[in-house]
């Protein structure tokens, strides 16, 4: 039934139809929508009336700032100039041609300190990259950035999944990017550094004595590998072994810790079999979280032993402890 | 910002310059035809053929109607901006190097190299208003700077011409006269040639840039160095935004030996520096060549390098360009 029905016979219309019929059919009960202004100051406002859902009529009144848009300015010349013919070599010029085309990579304002910036457009940019079909790689290559081309797409990600994990680093100033290679800071990483190919071979630049060369010409171990600095000439290999020894002597190990476990209470807990004389908790240097293990030395062997039958399977801070030899006992 | 790439010409660009109203950009290089695009979109509307070498520099007049160029062909074209037709040719026995229409295009000033035993001169032509009336006859020759003179432009009312050269020394001439006022000290001025020279949109001030890896801003009139902006590489093109108290500096390494080093280390960048702070702001990359050539948009909103990759590149900056703080 259309409004116009309606108004030209109201008198037939029942209370039981109105019920029925939704809202918007009602409308003609309405006043009509009143549109004030804009006014000098660019007010408008505009009345409407509505029914709600529970039937009740609603004055709604939206007041709206009207703002001109500043126009684009452009001048009559330049309008006229935009018909211009082509004339020369643009005349001819084929469709195919693509004289101009608009750069497939984002370029910003790079601001010289913003280093982690910068990373993220990288990341960014292989984000973009993986999404790129094969024809897109084709047209990059005439970019600059041919070197990066060459990644599949399983390493473009771990990449990115890299380049995620140091920018995120980078945030919370975990991480001073530094370059190994020319010393910049903050502008790269080593991997990238645009004079890795100027910077002197590898062998020249590992800060070792010169006897150390010569040591190994006499161990006959095979030149540029590593050798650990309690291997090279003139380390006291006796000194090294023994402090080993010490440390290995009596050494409890202690696993499946929680994180909120800290040496004095490791100490708590040992004390009671005998004299203690290290106790050593495991903490990552990052985050400072304990790792979940720790070291506990006994004086002597017998506490030790005692320790480990009573604790292995302690339930410590809701969690089961595992308590061991540190070194597994050949005897 | 997503650049607009320009792949017009063969080989590296030399020159790039804005029309008055900024909607339109020619574009010089090495090889002969200098070309007009549409600087919004990009799109070329033609190319200005008849020269017969390098096209060092262009001029354009305020009505955009008519273009001068300068070429190393010996000859300065004249040309109809809209239908690309030669107007008048100006013949020199060496190549021409700069070229720059005075204010209220009456007058042009050009510069020639020195050539096969001529010294490089600074000539003033006077343009007629009717190109069928034009004559050849210089109303100046100014000759004196050893070494080539890169750029000559008008100074204020057109009373001086600013020229920067080989020599590393900038110098005001009078106009009128042919004489020398002023001259730039050797402390205070640049160390290596000067290789690019652009005026302030006012005219009041204007910067040169040179491969000593700097660019310095000095007055139009007296000639004192106001701001010194330090680089890492060889300046090649110098602008200035006429909006915001920007410079931008563009340059790299010597074109020879591009092809020996990684493309980052040749820092094809262009440099944005704070006009007045003398700090740099950042860096916009993309050429895989040496900046040649820089123009500011004259609405400030974008601005084009040309390299020698013989790309120009047309950017339009994000927003949040213009709220940057140091």
């Amino acid at each position: 039934m259309s409004a116009g029905d309606k108004s030209a016979k109201p008198a037939k219309m029942r209370w039981g139809e109105l019920d029925e019929e939704d809202g918007e059919d009602l409308d003609f009960l309405l006043p009509p929508k009143q549109v004030i202004g804009p006014d000098e100051n660019g007010i408008k406002k505009v009345i409407e009336y509505k029914f709600n859902d529970d039937g009740n009529k609603v004055k709604i009144t939206t007041t709206t700032r009207v703002r001109k848009l500043a126009k684009a300015r452009l001048s009559k010349r330049a309008v006229e100039r935009r018909n211009w013919s082509k004339f020369g070599d643009a005349i001819h010029e084929d469709v195919g041609s693509r004289l101009t085309m608009v750069s497939t990579e984002e370029i910003l304002l790079e601001r010289p300190r913003a280093h982690v910036l910068s990373w993220l457009v990288e990341c960014a940019y292989f984000q973009q990259l993986r999404g790129l079909n094969f024809a897109s790689i084709a047209a990059l290559v005439t970019s600059d950035r041919i070197g990066v081309v060459a990644f599949t797409g399983a390493k473009a990600d771990e990449t990115k999944m890299a380049g995620d994990n140091l920018a995120q680093l980078g945030k919370g100033g975990a991480v001073l990017m530094v370059c190994r290679t020319c010393g910049k800071k903050g502008d790269h990483w080593t991997s990238r550094c645009p004079y890795k190919d100027l910077a002197q071979p590898p062998e020249t630049f590992i800060d070792k004595p010169a006897a150390t060369e010569t040591a190994m010409a006499a161990t006959g171990a095979t030149k540029g590998a590593y050798v650990p600095p309690s291997m090279r000439a003139g380390a006291e290999r006796t000194v090294g072994s023994d402090m080993r020894r010490r440390n290995e002597e009596n050494s409890v190990r202690v696993t499946n810790l929680s994180e909120d476990t800290r040496e004095p209470d490791l100490l708590e807990l040992f004390r009671t079999f005998g004299p203690v004389s290290r106790v050593y908790v495991a903490i990552d240097q990052k985050t400072s979280v304990s790792r979940g293990f720790g070291f506990v030395n006994f004086v002597s062997k017998e506490d030790a032993e005692r320790a480990i039958n009573k604790l292995n399977g302690y339930g410590y801070d809701n969690l089961i402890l595992r308590v061991e030899w540190a070194t597994p006992r050949t005897n | 910002m997503r650049p607009i790439l320009m792949k017009g010409h063969e080989r590296p660009l030399t020159f790039l310059k804005y029309n008055r109203e900024g909607d339109l950009l020619f574009s010089c290089a090495k090889d002969h035809n200098p070309t007009v695009w549409f600087a919004d979109n990009g799109e070329r509307l033609g190319t200005y053929r008849g020269h017969n070498g390098a096209v060092w520099c262009c001029d354009v007049s305020r009505d955009s109607m008519q273009l001068i160029t300068a070429s190393a062909d010996q000859s300065v074209k004249l040309w109809n901006v809209q239908t690309g037709a030669q107007l008048y040719t100006f013949s020199f026995n060496s190549p021409a190097r700069s070229v720059d229409f005075s204010v209220g295009d009456k007058l042009a000033v050009i510069t020639t190299d020195p050539f096969m035993g001529v010294t490089s001169a600074i000539n003033v032509k006077r343009i007629a208003d009717d190109p069928s009336q034009q004559s050849g006859e210089s109303e100046l020759t100014i000759t004196g700077p050893a070494g080539r003179i890169n750029r000559a432009v008008w100074g204020p009312l057109n009373r001086t011409i600013i020229s920067a050269g080989e020599d590393c020394v900038v110098r005001i001439w009078d106009s009128e006269t042919g004489k020398l006022l002023k001259e730039s000290e050797p402390e205070v001025g640049h160390k290596k040639p000067i290789s690019s020279l652009t005026k302030s949109a006012d005219g009041s001030h204007f910067l040169t840039g040179s491969l000593d890896k700097s660019a310095k801003l000095w007055d139009s009139r007296t000639l004192t160095l106001i701001k010194n902006y330090t680089t890492e590489r060889p300046v090649n093109a110098v602008a200035m935004s006429p909006l915001l108290d920007h410079v931008v500096l563009g340059g790299g390494q010597d074109a020879s030996s591009v092809t020996t080093t990684d493309h980052r280390a040749g820092k094809f960048e262009a440099k944005f520096y704070d006009k007045i702070l003398q700090e740099e702001i950042g860096g916009v990359k993309g050429h895989f060549g040496p900046i040649n050539a820089l123009a500011f948009n004259p609405d400030g909103k974008s601005f084009s390098s040309g390299g020698e990759d013989g790309y120009v590149r047309l950017h339009h900056f994000d927003p949040d360009y213009f709220n940057i703080k140091i």
